[in-house]
């Protein structure tokens, strides 16, 4: 049995040893918490507020979030909806790809599934890494998207960070230089509100990566119970069979 | 009428179908060793895949588009506005790795215990054709959702028919129906993965057990046991498939798809191994990602091919190296079929082969830098010398005696 788990364990131990990868930027922890309905309520608000005016969530339903966090269909309707349109819309865009190509030299990606091609961490670093940078068309920067088109949309909330540069001692004894953020001028939040209200935004990104996920979750603890309970009764049909086998 | 209504419904099929005909010699009258081991579960598993992949495709096909232009955005219409769409989905995309998963394990119990020898030569062929039509449906069922992963996947793959010297080009251009991966190819992959392929797969996989049930299974020991039969002929060592293994293979079933509800429900992108990161944004041909890596069940071969210097010999090495495990019957001449049997020396050419599959599987997901390619190098001379070694081990390999009968 031993040698037989060690094979098993050979032989798909190549999907964990190095499952994660990264590119080198340190991210900071976003610690979203999917079960959290307020938090989820709070960032689906930021969401159509700072996002839904650029970036479309086209393949997401104004009703499907209503439903499943707890949001009533009026309160939806009159509150979130901003262009006009029924619940049962996708989250589409106003602005034409056209106009956005010509005001960020991009078209803002579609962000339905943004949260499942960036991961949590990402979006949570990302948008709070936003500083002052004279030299850029739109005055700012981001520290892990350098010379990204989009501008610090939060930038009311969070207020204007600038680099600063220190030099530390990297491991091998060198000097190594390390950019890091401050706060030149307060927002309407202070550092921790701020960070709190992008883990709001971040975990509502997550919910709308895979609306599913919550069910999928409750769905399979069920499931897993039921073969467990499944696999006692194969056991024993299995032993009765086989006891006149020698 | 009447002639065989004494014996029921099933009397009347029997005069007109050999049901029970078959039933007997596949299944209640077919006598399968009884001392199956572990190894011995991923046969039935893979072919419960193979069910399971079949009927969960047919319900994403329901709703699925194979239209560049809406192909992306139909994938995730099914994991939000279908009613368990999400749970079909992911049940096919976890389905397919784990085919992968349980068809490497049965290579591999067919190759320690000798069952790929005579008279299974004809077995193990079938069986490799089942694989390679089993990697061309992968590549091109992944290419279907059509995100950046699927499209750079299948961009690389299909160019590397343009390395063929004189036709390559034509060939490329033939096989994708456009210069770059295209709405046609995805239709045409399409077809091929709806329907041509698995056709093919079903046909071959009715031969792969016609073929075993001709000669009977091998076992842990690589005795024969039809060479001690009773008086009614049926080997001594033998059990009948139906019942004694049909419950022990539930057993197995059940015991997979708990490891499989864990995936499916709890962690469908394992990570990003089964579902990758990148292919959640929709195809663009104009952005190459800065990392395009095959799934996981391709890069032993993919790294081989980056070890080569020269694209086209790549190539031929990866090819190579899946045609070699064809010729497998006729490279390992020695008499003992199971390694429980055979000497020391095979015994650590088995453990350099699990080695080096394993490490060329994990190089082919890294980036190729002179350190890694070294490495993938001495890894496929490893994966190869496996193989030349097996034609030599035999003349000075100590085996052990092979018992009579299979051991408990």
């Amino acid at each position: 049995m031993k040698k037989q788990l060690i094979a098993i364990l050979l032989a798909v131990s190549p999907l964990w040893v190095f499952a994660a990868g990264g590119h080198g930027v340190q991210l900071d922890r976003a610690n979203i918490d999917p079960e959290n309905t307020q938090s989820l309520q709070r960032g689906a608000s930021l969401f159509v507020n700072y996002c839904l005016s650029c970036h479309s969530a086209s393949l997401m339903r104004f009703e499907h979030m209503g439903n499943d966090l707890g949001i009533d269909e009026t309160l939806v309707s009159e509150n979130l909806i901003f262009t006009g349109g029924k619940i049962g819309d996708l989250m589409t865009v106003a602005s034409s790809p056209a106009d956005s190509k010509v005001w960020f030299g991009t078209v803002p990606p579609d962000l339905t599934v943004i949260a499942r091609a960036r991961g949590v961490d990402w979006l949570y670093t990302y948008l709070r890494s936003f500083y002052r940078d004279d030299s850029r068309p739109i005055g700012t920067n981001n520290l892990i998207f350098p010379d990204v088109g989009m501008p610090n949309v939060l930038w009311e909330l969070q207020g204007e960070q600038q680099t600063v540069i220190t030099t530390v001692k990297g491991h091998d004894g060198k000097a190594v230089k390390e950019v890091s953020l401050e706060l030149v001028e307060p927002g309407l939040l202070t550092p921790t509100e701020f960070d709190r209200t992008v883990r709001d935004l971040v975990n509502y990104l997550d919910y709308m990566g895979e609306p599913a996920k919550h069910e999928r979750r409750e769905l399979g603890t069920k499931v897993i119970l039921f073969l467990l309970m499944f696999l006692v009764f194969a056991i024993l049909l299995k032993r009765e069979f086989w006891k006149d086998i020698h | 009428m009447g002639e065989k209504w004494d014996k029921g419904l099933l009397g009347w099929i029997d005069a007109r179908f050999p049901l029970s005909k078959m039933w007997n010699e596949h299944l209640a009258e077919y006598y399968a060793p009884k001392n199956f081991n572990f190894w011995y579960y991923f046969g039935s598993l893979a072919l419960m895949v193979l069910v399971l992949q079949i009927v969960t495709g047919i319900w994403l096909t329901m709703n699925y588009k194979p239209d560049a232009t809406l192909a992306f955005t139909s994938v995730e219409y099914i994991m939000r506005d279908v009613n368990w769409g999400w749970l079909i989905r992911y049940m096919h995309s976890t389905g397919a790795s784990m085919f992968f998963i349980v068809v490497y394990l049965h290579m591999f119990r067919g190759l320690i215990y000798g069952s790929f020898k005579k008279p299974r030569e004809l077995i193990w062929i079938f069986g490799m054709i089942i694989y390679v039509c089993l990697m061309a449906e992968a590549f091109m069922g992944y290419l279907l959702p059509w995100g950046q992963m699927s499209y750079w996947g299948a961009q690389v793959i299909i160019s590397l028919f343009g390395a063929i010297p004189g036709i390559g080009d034509a060939l490329a251009l033939w096989i994708r129906g456009d210069f770059v991966i295209a709405d046609a190819t995805l239709n045409r992959f399409f077809a091929f993965h709806v329907i041509a392929v698995p056709i093919v797969l079903l046909a071959l996989v009715v031969l792969h057990i016609l073929a075993l049930h001709e000669v009977g299974s091998n076992n842990p020991d690589g005795v024969d046991i039809k060479k001690y039969k009773d008086k009614n002929g049926i080997p001594l060592d033998g059990i009948p498939f139906h019942p004694y293994y049909t419950v022990k293979d539930i057993v197995g079933v059940v015991v997979f798809l708990i490891v499989f509800s864990i995936i499916v429900f709890f962690m469908p992108e394992m990570g990003g191994w089964f579902l990758e990161k990148d292919n959640f944004i929709p195809a663009d041909p104009l952005k190459t990602p800065e990392h395009i890596v095959p799934l996981w069940y391709f890069t032993p071969f993919y790294a081989i091919l980056r070890a080569v210097p020269d694209k086209f010999l790549g190539v031929v090495a990866m090819g190579a190296a899946i045609f070699v495990m064809f010729l497998l019957p006729w490279l390992d001449r020695s008499p003992v079929k199971s390694i429980r049997y055979r000497g020391g020396i095979y015994k650590i050419a088995i453990g350099v082969f699990v080695v080096s599959f394993i490490a060329l599987g994990y190089l082919g997901t890294q980036p190729a830098t002179p350190l890694y390619t070294n490495f993938a190098r001495f890894f496929s001379l490893l994966y190869f010398g496996f193989f030349a070694s097996l034609l030599v081990i035999p003349r000075f390999e100590k085996t052990k005696p092979v018992p009579d009968r299979v051991t408990s």
